[in-house]
């Protein structure tokens, strides 16, 4: 591991228990609104000042990166594997298995999945609590995401399987399906990891994206998202700068993250 | 040499780019109609107010009636029938002469039931024909089949077409005239040549050239072209917007006071929506409903969320409306006591730091609204924490719009809504759709066979007096107990009336804000473009 790498590395463990030790660390509730307060520079109190409705922007940081850090490499592994489980079937089979996913990855990719994550936010019963819907937002976006890196993995399994080692190994009579697991999936390794490490920032991303449209976590509990609402009013940013400390963590978050990937894992993005 | 060159051409560049006597405003939306009787949405009903010649005209300022068309009006027949005089020597934009016949074809035009004009249906006060004769060269007889609410105040949205005209709706007696639509782009309206309203000189009016309306969603932009000069009017702003745009251009920037909009609560009280019975009790109960609509600091609101810019709403009534304003209701106290009161007479008692209904179950409730709208959201964070010193848990969801009407108007599958109403009328019959138990926007309970509640059937038969007088003190009296019991019921809890709050370039002239819509340009015809450092100074 290089110097680079550690270093990320420790950014994000940092960043990880920081956000865990979130009730230990804020000196107020994420959600308590000091209403005479509103608006307030850092202070003593406040490290990060208040948001518009007076609440500790320090405390919504630290339980915001839990809940964004949390769950975005949650529905990072699951995209994975699901990618995994169906562009590597594609490419190790072939022929018209291989014809039929590959059509399904691309009409899966031409869809506005945007309008099934509206749906099935206004279609979740009322009383969902925030957490358990910030969820299944990940779980979702888990769901949706993974046919990008299945054409990846496709790719790269039809790669593998035309290898020497591969055509050797099967002309010596091992069956498919040790061929798959013994010899194939480890091989495939830097692609789901490169794959893996790319999706963390791009769900990320996308919780924030939903939370500017007003659909990503419900009030009270922060996200990254819900804070970087609060940086469309741009003259207040001027007056504020301590504002744009979610846009500085989500940017250190995310190249620590591309810092993590090898330089051969990279090369298999 | 090459640099004065460049500094002449980008001068007339500028002057050529804007035009000095051209308004440039933006809509939200392409307009749906430009058939004056069949506006509904917001853009369709700007160009009929630009373009439109109506009869009578609401001075949005003084909030009287004032005669445009017709020089004299007569509402007799306990509102059945009203007689105008026609202003004589009008012409319509294309030169077609107004006369007596062009109204009678109007009426006719507004009343065909094959048309489904939504200006019509504010004249439907019972089926059957509406009879429509001249009197003479410059007088018209109208003869409703039963009273119609506030006649005389209707004929502000009938905008008059011509009877003979070939160029059919495109022939206006409004100071303006269309010139080009491009859709998504803009709509330019030119100066009506033969707009028959003059100034205190004699001079013919309106004064500008022309009015270039850009269709523009993104409020930012909007906002953006503004500070560059691109726009003259930014019209309705919301409080974030007003103070941003407060601290760089404060000689822009205008404040009418509370305007006639609302914003609202309700909860569910439909007997077919999919809850369970304890909340439906819950919803049901006067006490509760009082207890949540005291409970909710309004002042907070309006500081916090609307930045001032906005009023503690008691009913139903804005204070920008001053004549049906009930003087007597009062601001909610707020106080714990008062709300601790309320809902322990209604059964609910505190345990721990839950509050409990009479069976034990705990008060938890969601209150859905339009995703993406920043200050309902942070007026539910608000409400969040006020209902929480009661130990009642607010669950709060954003929806998508459609879904969200889905829901309040059709599957009735939701708890409590938060929601905000665009008010432009300032007379009570306007609310007859909301107060009437059996109409479709009785949003608690929409389309009630029978009225649910005995103050449900009160407000019916109050409504119904308030309609059929002529008498306006006695609708006064009516709508004042109206508003009352809506203050005792609570079937709609009123948060706050937001301020009009707008945005005019200083190069433009005799701007008079009003709280009404259109809060700008309601004086269209006397505006003018000048020089901005004049009129700065």
């Amino acid at each position: 591991m290089s110097f680079k790498q550690k270093f990320a590395l420790a950014v994000l463990t940092v960043a990880v228990a920081a956000s865990l030790g979130a009730g230990f660390l804020a000196q107020s509730s994420y959600s308590e609104q000091f209403r005479d307060a509103i608006s307030a520079p850092p202070s003593a109190h406040f490290w990060l000042g208040t948001d518009e409705l007076g609440r500790d922007r320090f405390a919504r940081l630290l339980y915001g990166t839990r809940v964004s850090l949390l769950l975005a490499p949650a529905a990072a592994l699951l995209s994975t594997l699901i990618a995994a489980l169906i562009g590597g079937a594609a490419g190790f089979l072939g022929g018209r298995w291989e014809r039929l996913v590959t059509a399904g990855v691309d009409l899966f990719l031409s869809l506005p999945w945007l309008f099934l994550l509206l749906a099935v936010r206004a279609l979740l019963p009322l009383n969902t609590s925030p957490v358990t819907s910030v969820m299944i937002t990940f779980l979702l976006l888990g769901c949706l995401g993974w046919a990008a890196p299945a054409r990846m993995i496709r790719a790269g399994t039809r790669t593998l399987v035309s290898s020497d080692f591969l055509v050797q190994a099967s002309a010596s009579g091992i069956s498919r399906w040790r061929l798959f697991w013994r010899h194939l999936l480890p091989n495939l390794r830097p692609i789901l990891l490169a794959q893996f490490w790319i999706s963390i920032p791009l769900f990320i991303l996308s919780e924030a994206n939903l939370g500017l449209l007003g659909l990503g976590v419900a009030e009270p509990l922060p996200s990254w998202g819900a804070m970087l609402r609060d940086l469309e009013n741009y003259s207040a940013i001027l007056q504020n700068p301590w504002m744009l400390a979610p846009v500085v963590l989500l940017v250190t978050v995310v190249s620590c993250l591309q810092l993590l990937l090898r330089t051969e894992d990279r090369a298999a993005c | 040499m090459l640099t004065r060159t460049i500094a002449v051409l980008l001068l007339c560049g500028a002057a050529a780019a804007s035009s000095a006597s051209e308004l440039r405003f933006c809509l939200r939306a392409d307009p749906k109609t430009f058939n004056p009787l069949l506006v509904e949405d917001d853009a369709s009903e700007t160009i009929r107010y630009l373009t439109g010649g109506v009869l009578i005209r609401m001075n949005r300022y003084t909030q009287e009636l004032e005669g445009e068309l017709a020089t004299k009006w007569k509402v007799s027949e306990n509102g059945r029938r009203i007689d105008f005089d026609l202003r004589p020597g009008v012409r319509f934009s294309d030169g077609t002469p107004f006369s007596c016949q062009d109204v009678v074809y109007t009426m006719r035009q507004l009343m065909d039931p094959a048309l489904h004009s939504p200006v019509g249906d504010s004249f439907r006060s019972a089926p059957g024909p509406v009879e429509s004769k001249c009197e003479g060269s410059s007088g018209v007889t109208l003869r409703f089949p039963a009273p119609v609410a506030a006649l005389a105040l209707q004929f502000d949205q009938v905008a008059m077409l011509s009877a003979h005209s070939a160029a059919k709706e495109s022939a206006v007696l409004g100071p303006f005239a269309m010139g080009e639509y491009k859709p998504g782009v803009h709509v330019l309206l030119r100066r009506n040549p033969n707009y028959w309203k003059r100034d205190a000189n004699g001079r013919a009016l309106p004064y500008l050239d022309a009015i270039r309306l850009d269709i523009q969603q993104n409020r930012e932009l909007e906002l953006l072209r503004f500070r560059r000069g691109e726009l003259d009017i930014v019209n309705k702003l919301d409080p974030e917007m007003y103070d941003r745009l407060s601290s760089e251009m404060p000689h822009a920037v205008m404040d009418a006071g509370p305007s006639l909009d609302w914003e609202t609560v309700f909860f569910n009280q439909v007997e077919t929506a999919p809850l369970p019975e304890y909340k439906r009790r819950w919803f049901r109960s006067d006490e509760f409903r009082r207890g949540i609509s005291e409970g909710i600091r309004r002042d907070d609101m309006v500081r916090i969320v609307y930045r001032g810019h906005a009023r503690p709403a008691v009913g139903p009534v804005s204070p920008a409306n001053r004549f049906w304003l009930n003087p007597a209701l009062q601001a909610t106290s707020g106080s714990e006591s008062a709300v601790l009161a309320l809902l322990e007479h209604a059964g609910f008692r505190r345990s721990g730091s839950a509050l409990l209904d009479r069976d034990g179950n705990k008060v938890e409730f969601s209150m859905i609204t339009n995703a993406g709208n920043k200050l309902h959201e942070r007026m539910l964070a608000l409400m969040q924490q006020d209902l929480a010193r009661f130990g009642i848990q607010l669950n709060v969801v954003t929806l998508d719009f459609p879904s969200l009407i889905e829901r309040i108007s059709r599957t009735f599958n939701y708890e409590a809504v938060l929601m905000a109403f665009t008010n432009v009328d300032q007379d009570p019959s306007a609310q007859m759709n909301i107060w009437v138990s059996s109409a479709a926007n009785h949003q608690w309970n929409p389309e009630e066979k029978t009225p649910a509640t005995p103050w449900e059937a009160e407000i019916d038969k109050l409504m119904a007096a308030q309609a059929g007088s002529q008498d306006r003190a006695k609708r006064k009296a009516y709508f004042d107990r109206v508003q009352q019991i809506v203050a005792e019921k609570a079937p709609i809890v009123f948060l706050v009336n937001p301020n009009a709050l707008s945005a005019v370039s200083p190069s433009i002239k005799n701007v008079t804000p009003a709280a009404l819509r259109p809060q700008i340009y309601w004086n269209v015809e006397h505006l003018q473009v000048g020089n901005p450092l004049v009129s700065q100074k």
